[in-house]
C-alpha cells in the first residue's frame, strides 16, 4: 500500500505498530475490542494485525482517527478509500457494547451509589436512568432498522429511494443532554448518605460512555453520512 | 460590550437598512438575520440569545399573529420591538417592548430599542449561584409536569418572565431536561414524590 503524505497519514498509518496506535489514547482499546481484534498483539503493525482479523486497516485507521484527536475531519481521499461495510459493522458492534456492555456497567454503579438512599430517590434516579436508557435503545433501534439498511441497500444499488441519508437527523440532542444531567446530578446533588468511592465510580462510567458517544456521533456524521451520500449521488 | 439585536424581516433592504443603522451608531450590533421563522432559523435565534428582536408582524400569519410575542419567548428571552411601514392594529402591537416605524429617523430606531431595553426589566437577571426563592416556585412548576404557559397563568407573570427563570434555573444548577429538574427537586427536598407519580 502506498502511503499518503498528509501528516495524519504520517501520524496513523497501517505500518505503524498497533501497540503504539492504542498507546495514543486511552479509548482508542474501545474501537480495537469492538472490531473483534484481540489483545497480545506483541510488536505487529496495524496492517498485519488488521489483515489477520478480516478487517479493512484503512477504515479501522479512519475510526481511530476520530477516537485519537478532537475535531478530525476525514479527508475525501480517506473517506473515498473507507469500507462502508465496514463502518457498519463497527457502529452496530458500538452499539451492542453501548447497551450490553457500558450501560450495564453503569447501572450496576448507580445501583450501589443510590444504595444507602431513601426509597423515593432511589425510584427516582432510577426512573431517570431507565428513561435515558430506553430513549437511547430506541435511538440506535431507528438506526438499525432504518438508516444501515439503507446505507446497505445503496451499496447494493437496490434503495428503493423511499430514504435518503439526507432525511437522517442526526438527533442525539436530547439523549446527550439527558446524560449530561445524570452526570451533573451525581457529581453535585447526591445526598451526603451516598459513598464518595460509588459517586467517582458511577462518574467515571458516565464520562466514558458520554466521550465514547461524542465520538459514535462523530463516526456516523463524518463517516457514514458523506459515503452513504456519495454512493447516492452516484447511483 | 455591544448588545446584540437578532431582525426578523422578510424584506432585505429593511434588513440591510437597520444592520447599516447599527452599524454606523454603534452600541447594537446585528447578530442574525432572518427572513422568517421556520426550521433552522429558529434554532439560531435560540443559540444566538440575542438582547432585542426587532420583527416585522408580517412574517406571522393572522391567526397567529396575537401570540406573536409568546411564540417568539419560546425561542428567546429578549426584548422584542416590531417594525412596521403603515397602519396597522394597533391592539396587535401592544404585545411588542417596543414598535419601530420604517419612517424612524436613526436615532429615534435607537432610543426606542433602548427604552424597550429598559422596560423589558420585568426579565429576572438573576445573578449568584443558588437559585432564588422565585427560581425555586418556578422549578417546583416544571418538576410537576407544568407548561410554561400553565405556569405563567398560576404564578401570575408573563410567559418569556418563566422562560427567563427556566434558563436561570438550567444554568445555576446544570440540568437541562425536565426529568433532570424533577430528579434535582427531589434531591434538594423541594417537592414531595407523591406530588408528581
Amino acid at each position: 500500500m502506498k502511503m499518503g503524505t498528509s501528516t495524519e497519514r504520517r501520524l496513523l498509518s497501517p505500518s505503524m505498530k498497533m501497540a503504539d496506535l492504542m498507546n495514543l489514547r486511552f479509548s482508542l482499546l474501545g474501537v480495537l475490542t469492538r472490531m473483534g481484534i484481540p489483545f497480545g498483539f506483541g510488536d505487529e503493525t496495524v496492517e498485519e494485525i488488521c489483515h489477520r482479523h478480516g478487517a479493512d486497516p484503512d477504515t479501522f485507521l479512519l475510526i481511530c482517527s476520530v477516537y485519537a484527536f478532537d475535531g478530525y475531519i476525514p479527508t475525501k481521499e480517506r473517506l473515498e478509500k473507507a469500507d462502508l461495510k465496514e463502518v457498519l459493522r463497527y457502529l452496530r458492534l458500538s452499539h451492542a457494547y453501548y447497551m450490553d456492555v457500558a450501560l450495564k456497567e453503569l447501572a450496576t454503579a448507580l445501583e450501589n451509589l443510590i444504595e444507602p438512599c431513601g426509597e423515593n430517590q432511589k425510584r427516582i434516579i432510577w426512573k431517570f436512568f431507565s428513561e435515558y436508557k430506553d430513549e437511547l435503545a430506541k435511538h440506535f433501534e431507528y438506526e438499525e432498522k432504518t438508516v444501515f439498511p439503507h446505507a446497505e441497500a445503496v451499496l447494493r444499488k437496490g434503495s428503493d429511494r423511499t430514504f435518503t441519508i439526507g432525511e437522517y437527523e442526526e438527533n442525539h440532542s436530547n439523549v446527550e443532554e439527558k446524560l449530561e444531567d445524570l452526570k451533573n446530578l451525581v457529581m453535585k446533588y447526591m445526598p451526603a448518605v451516598c459513598d464518595q468511592q460509588d459517586i467517582f465510580k458511577a462518574l467515571f462510567y458516565v464520562f466514558s460512555l458520554e466521550t465514547d458517544l461524542e465520538k459514535h456521533t462523530v463516526v456516523e456524521n463524518d463517516i457514514l453520512v458523506p459515503i452513504v451520500n456519495r454512493l447516492e449521488n452516484h447511483e | 460590550m455591544s448588545k446584540r439585536v437578532f431582525i426578523i424581516v422578510p424584506s432585505t433592504i429593511v434588513a440591510r437598512g437597520l444592520e447599516q443603522i447599527f452599524h454606523d451608531l454603534g452600541e447594537f450590533e446585528v447578530g442574525g438575520i432572518l427572513s422568517d421563522l421556520s426550521g433552522s432559523g429558529v434554532v439560531q435565534l435560540r443559540n444566538m440569545d440575542p438582547d432585542v428582536v426587532i420583527v416585522d408582524p408580517s412574517i406571522f400569519d393572522h391567526s397567529s399573529r396575537g401570540n406573536a410575542r409568546v411564540t417568539l419567548a419560546e425561542y428567546t428571552s429578549a426584548a422584542v420591538l416590531a417594525i412596521v411601514g403603515s397602519l396597522w392594529d394597533e391592539e396587535s402591537l401592544k404585545q411588542y417592548d417596543g414598535v419601530l416605524s420604517l419612517y424612524d429617523v436613526p436615532t429615534t430606531v435607537i432610543r426606542k430599542v433602548r427604552a424597550a431595553l429598559e422596560g423589558h426589566g420585568d426579565a429576572p437577571r438573576s445573578e449568584g449561584e443558588e437559585l432564588s426563592a422565585r427560581e425555586k416556585e418556578i422549578l417546583v412548576c416544571v418538576a410537576k409536569g407544568m407548561l410554561n404557559k400553565e405556569i405563567a397563568d398560576q404564578e401570575n407573570i408573563s410567559i418569556y418572565t418563566v422562560i427567563t427563570h427556566r434558563k436561570n434555573i438550567t444554568r445555576k444548577t446544570g440540568i437541562k431536561t425536565v426529568a433532570g429538574l424533577t430528579v434535582y427537586a427531589l434531591l434538594n427536598n423541594l417537592i414531595d414524590i407523591n406530588t408528581i407519580e
